[in-house]
């Protein structure tokens, strides 16, 4: 046998099940007083720059019903395309934005909402220009490694033919799935589990 | 935002998740998987900086009790019913090197096995001075710790008797977003592991074994409290873009 080399597994996932929110976002369901406020609610203040945008939609399961349970996390660069963290070397972000939001799913309705602004765009590692992004990360009971996947833009339509990941889809008709459909400054942005319209997820 | 300036941030990609390791999404014995799992295969790409930077938190957002679930929720002079224990470990990544400054968020259930959530119909009493959430930072050794209660196992509509081994959720950012795990511990000894779908849809007996935390008699309070190790590990990465520099890779 050769030495073994000295490396750990990663942790192993597991359903975050459907009482997420206790933990997540514990005031959203009622549990006041742990923490004064719920993270990832507020993205940005009114000095941060950028166009203020809105994305929403719904997480669709095999059936085509609304997931009302699941926790969505998004992440994104600031309108000059920068993020605010360590690990950004390119510059320094706009310290009014965060970023990073959270949001549940509606319990009745089942609908998710951010308030954000549109992100300016980053660029792949061999310097082409993505088109502009929002990653985000679903979690809910019955999904059992969080999944990942990323939001364009409709009005982008030339920066997303040109965007390396979107032109890695072998089945075009897919790219689609990746994309919110701009009303005003909103953006409508539907997640299928399953099905025909299966969103495309990523292993990143 | 970080305050470790000493440190030459990772900006490297992450090494590629060895998604066999995990529950795969289809898990059939865990019904609701069978509506909520992707059927094609997720598509793969290198990291760009969307992947491998990540919201990071600082101490302020903090509190005083955060990671004490016995009184965080609890009435002044009360604490919440059930055994007490300290549940500490520290957080790594795949080359065993400490994660320092990440959030960590955990949620349980009472010692009753009873969440406090609507959607909990289980018959178990509620505990008026137990909420079940917490959160810590990891320390600059990757160590986190907090006080909680051990959660009771509970039923829950699977099959017709399925039961949860008591276990404590746990939701971890990295530094970068490709990280960001939730996960489950669980507490040796417990016979309901090996009847859990969920541990279940773990193809590989050591992934089960390392999300079960052992009892820790060194760290324990004499007259207050046991404890439980849990230690994290998530993804490694490079330390830096360039490949060809040796030093620190």
């Amino acid at each position: 046998m050769p030495q073994a080399l000295d490396t750990l597994k990663e942790t192993p996932s597991q359903t975050a099940g459907p009482y997420v929110h206790i933990g997540l976002m514990p005031n959203f369901v009622g549990i006041h007083g742990a923490h004064a406020e719920d993270l990832g609610g507020r993205m940005l203040n009114d000095k941060a720059k950028g166009q203020r945008i809105a994305i929403e939609g719904h997480v669709f399961d095999g059936t085509g019903e609304p997931l009302r349970d699941c926790v969505i996390e998004i992440w994104q660069a600031d309108a000059a395309g920068l993020y605010p963290s360590p690990s950004e070397t390119r510059g320094t972000a706009d310290p009014n934005f965060a970023g990073w939001g959270r949001a549940a799913a509606d319990p009745q309705s089942g609908l998710y909402r951010f308030e954000t602004i549109k992100p300016g765009r980053v660029p792949f590692p061999d310097g082409r220009l993505q088109g502009p992004h929002v990653s985000l990360w679903i979690v809910a009971r019955g999904i059992n490694l969080g999944l990942n996947t990323r939001m364009y833009f409709s009005d982008e339509a030339e920066a997303n033919a040109a965007d390396p990941i979107l032109l890695r889809i072998e089945h075009r008709t897919r790219v689609p799935t990746l994309i919110g459909t701009r009303t005003g400054d909103s953006y409508r942005f539907d997640i299928h589990l399953q099905g025909p319209d299966e969103t495309v997820f990523f292993d990143i | 935002m970080s305050g470790r300036s000493n440190e030459a941030p990772e900006t490297g990609p992450f090494y590629p998740r060895d998604r066999l390791w995990h529950p795969p999404a289809l898990t059939p014995a865990y019904k609701t998987t069978v509506l909520r799992s992707p059927q094609r295969a997720p598509i793969s790409f290198s990291n760009t900086m969307s992947e491998m930077t990540g919201p990071v938190f600082g101490p302020n957002i903090i509190g005083e009790l955060d990671n004490d679930l016995i009184h965080n929720f609890a009435k002044p002079g009360e604490s919440a019913q059930g055994p007490r224990i300290i549940v500490h470990g520290r957080v790594l990544d795949e080359r065993g090197r400490p994660v320092p400054g990440v959030l960590i968020e955990f949620w349980q259930a009472n010692a009753a096995g009873r969440y406090r959530h609507k959607k909990d119909g289980y018959l178990a009493p509620l505990d008026p001075n137990f909420g079940g959430c917490g959160r810590a930072l990891s320390g600059e050794d990757g160590s986190y710790a907090f006080r909680t209660i051990k959660p009771g196992a509970y039923p829950w509509p699977n099959g017709v008797n399925d039961w949860r081994p008591a276990h404590i959720h746990f939701a971890i950012f990295g530094s970068g977003f490709a990280q960001r795990l939730i996960t489950q511990m669980y507490f040796e000894g417990d016979p309901l592991i090996k009847l859990d779908p969920m541990t279940g849809g773990l193809s590989d007996r050591r992934a089960v074994e390392q999300l079960i935390a052992p009892l820790d008699m060194a760290r324990t309070i004499p007259m207050d409290a046991t404890a439980y190790k849990f230690d994290i590990v998530l993804r490694g990465r490079r330390s830096t873009m360039f490949e060809n520099r040796l030093e620190g890779n």
